[in-house]
């Protein structure tokens, strides 16, 4: 089937943004201006954005063991909702996907999702930080990438192993930048708010220590690494530096880069992340890091929580938002305020992960895949949390006055939204 | 008179003017508490929860008496025995509590925000007794009339709070409250056990206490809360009373007439000297435990006063 778009603004992550047409054929981009091929089916854009989908990196789904919370066919429904053309998910699940066999079961499950879906697994077994995980057969098996996610090892020989052995494969490592004896028991960020809310709190420095650390062992190990957040500005000198001469990116989650830590109000529990929301002073640095480039990646790092376990006292409550959906339009924000262009945020939400984890998408080119998502940045709406396709409606944004809605989204050429 | 609260979940909430006619009211029910007939019935057919999470005898004793003194039906629930044990959660008791229509719900839990989670849940006016290191507003504003009635006034003084800050709901409160009514506030303390943040709070700090208590009208100390810290703050005991503990030498470097002030239980011979507490000239500790049956009536009065107007507008509301 052909498709061609006219009247629209091309957001082109490597370029700019431009008015003009675009033409599919089958799966593939197939031409970028001209004329409607004979036999095209005709889109008129009119004039709204079409861009690469999102490739989102670090996405929870709850399969196995969680299914209530997530699935693979909600997830993709949220994410087609939300303009994300590719899930990568996280290996968190229970049990951690840190067997081939497992790994095997979730890229069979993965089939009922409408967008592509790509699987990290667990770097040390059960998610522990002492024993690797099989590494070759798990990247044989379709791993894209070796994290432990949210686990931070303390073990620091059996890390460093890993990360040695990873790199003869030439397997992709994913680190959380913490250092987990300051961040026990934190569910908050060192300061006034947290100090008069009673809450306890970690230091910024807990963040930076662990970037640290790792720096180290990657420059002992020579491993390929992609910490999954930065998020204070403290750790964005080392950060800077450690990208001149070490295989090393970074992402940020989309909710440091739109909320602070007084955005927690009333103990809400649906601002509680992993690490905990910021101040005002480090959620500035981290969008002026993005649009810098010190950070590569922007991520929702959707994790569906249910009810019970957000309704809790705040120290109690489960940590973590749901994000597919609501990644674009919060994103748009960065835009809208005045940050970055369109084809900047871009590079943060589809080219550049993609060209880290080794992916063909996430370009607005010709013989690229044909991913893409149409919509209107400027479309007012009021989020409403039931309204959301995730099986869970844990985000910070209900009733957040927001612009952005997607008119249409393609996965392979296929329209899934 | 001002006071439009439905519930009281912290200091935070109160305006000022709010906070001087729960102290005015108090003062009345100071009067009544020193009279041999001690009952009032503004509270009568009302039902008084209390519900404590965490364990207390001074607080709960002091609530219950508040709330019998003014005609309430007073239940005290023994949560550390009861279903929360057995997996419920905390919104379901709150429900099912709530199922049975009390009309105060009195609760202290451990965990910061609690209170605020189980307010917004039920159909009653909810008083925090404490909830983890955020809030504790009835002792501060006994503490605070406490002080309006040894000195006469709640303005322009200068306050001293020493101790454990950091774990301290006590500290919270007291320090929003006597900043609202506009005195200069001075925190002391070791670094390990001021919270963090605490430079934006627009205290003074010391970490010493003959300098911290230069001149001082009031002296607040605070216990050290063994029980919230997960590790070593202070090397010992010892060396923290030594540092840190309230004696007759460091309380000589405050104001001639600085009175003595402590949320007890007290640690004597860690936070306070013993002699020092029951000395009757300058420490008003035992005035504060009596404030506070004064000071929890008043709140209790008050808040019963605007769930029957609220009552009273729904009724009307349902008629037209």
């Amino acid at each position: 089937m052909t498709l061609h778009f006219t009247n629209a603004l091309l957001i082109d992550p490597e370029g700019g943004e431009h008015l003009s047409s675009l033409t599919i054929e089958g799966e593939t981009i197939t031409a970028i201006g001209g004329d409607a091929p004979a036999g095209a089916t005709l889109i008129d854009a009119g004039g709204h954005c079409l861009a690469p989908g999102i490739v989102d990196w670090g996405v929870k789904i709850g399969e196995p063991g969680e299914r209530h919370r997530e699935s693979f066919r909600s997830a993709g429904l949220a994410a087609a909702a939300g303009g994300v053309t590719t899930i990568i998910a996280r290996p968190d699940t229970k049990p951690a996907i840190d067997t081939p066999e497992t790994l095997e079961f979730v890229t069979r499950r993965a089939a009922e999702s409408v967008v592509r879906i790509r699987h990290m697994a667990a770097l040390t077994k059960g998610r522990e930080g002492q024993e690797m995980t099989e590494i070759g057969f798990l990247l044989d098996a379709g791993a894209i990438a070796f994290t432990d996610v949210f686990h931070v090892s303390t073990q620091t020989k059996a890390l460093a192993r890993a990360m040695t052995y990873a790199r003869s494969l030439g397997a992709l490592i994913v680190g959380h930048p913490q250092e987990p004896g300051l961040s026990a028991g934190a569910a908050a960020t060192h300061g006034k708010f947290a100090s008069l809310y009673g809450l306890p709190s970690v230091s910024p420095m807990a963040e930076k220590i662990g970037l640290d650390r790792d720096l180290g062992l990657i420059e002992m190990t020579g491993a390929r690494y992609h910490f999954d957040q930065i998020t204070v500005a403290a750790s964005l000198p080392a950060l800077e530096r450690a990208k001149k001469t070490l295989d090393v990116t970074a992402g940020v989650s989309i909710h440091h880069l739109t909320l602070n830590e007084y955005d927690v109000g009333d103990y809400r529990t649906f601002f509680k992340m992993t690490p905990p929301l910021r101040s005002e002073d480090d959620r500035m640095a981290m969008i002026e890091a993005v649009a810098e480039g010190v950070i590569d990646v922007i991520a929702s790092f959707h994790t569906p929580a249910d009810e019970e376990s957000k309704r809790l006292p705040y120290e109690e409550a489960a940590s973590g938002a749901v994000g597919l959906q609501t990644l674009l339009p919060a994103a748009l924000r960065l835009v809208h305020g005045g940050h970055m262009s369109l084809s900047q945020l871009w590079r943060a939400l589809s080219l550049n992960p993609a060209q880290r984890l080794g992916l063909p998408q996430g370009r607005l080119k010709v013989g690229a895949p044909a991913d893409l998502v149409l919509f209107d940045p400027h479309a007012p709406f009021v989020l409403d949390r039931f309204k959301l396709a995730s099986k869970s409606k844990n985000t910070p944004f209900d009733g957040a006055r927001m612009e952005g809605k997607v008119l249409g989204t393609w996965v392979a050429g296929q329209k899934v939204h | 008179m001002t006071f439009r609260a439905r519930h009281l979940l912290g200091i935070d909430h109160l305006a000022p003017a709010e906070i001087t006619t729960v102290l005015d009211l108090a003062d009345r029910y100071v009067d009544l508490n020193r009279r041999t007939v001690k009952s009032a019935d503004v509270l009568a057919g009302m039902t008084q929860i209390n519900m404590f999470f965490e364990n207390s005898t001074r607080t709960q004793a002091s609530f219950e008496l508040a709330g019998k003194r003014l005609g309430a039906d007073v239940m005290n629930m023994s949560v550390a025995s009861s279903s929360v044990k057995k997996g419920e959660t905390l919104i379901d008791t709150a429900l099912t509590l709530n199922a049975m229509r009390p009309d105060l719900l009195v609760v202290r839990h451990g965990s910061s925000g609690a209170v605020n989670l189980l307010a917004s849940k039920v159909n009653c006016a909810v008083l925090n007794a404490g909830d983890g290191r955020h809030e504790h507003p009835t002792q501060a504003l006994l503490d605070a009339l406490t002080i309006r009635r040894a000195k006469g006034r709640l303005q322009r003084l200068t306050i001293a709070i020493c101790g454990d800050i950091a774990h301290s709901r006590v500290a919270r409160s007291n320090l929003i409250l006597l900043g609202k009514m506009e005195n200069r506030l001075r925190l002391i303390a070791p670094p390990t056990l001021m919270p963090p943040g605490v430079k934006d709070f627009g205290c003074e700090l010391y970490d010493n206490m003959a300098e911290g208590l230069k001149g001082a009208d009031v002296v607040m100390m605070l216990r050290l809360q063994k029980e919230r810290m997960d590790g070593g703050f202070i090397p010992s005991e010892r060396e923290y009373y030594h540092r840190y503990g309230l004696d007759a030498e460091k309380l000589s470097h405050a104001a001639p007439d600085a009175i003595v002030m402590h949320p007890g239980p007290m640690n004597r011979g860690v936070e306070i000297d013993g002699e020092l507490a029951d000395d009757i000239n300058r420490s008003v500790i035992q005035e504060q435990v009596e404030m506070g049956v004064a000071v929890r009536m008043a709140c209790m009065d008050l808040l019963a006063r605007n769930l029957r107007a609220e009552r009273g507008r729904a009724a009307l509301g349902a008629l037209a």
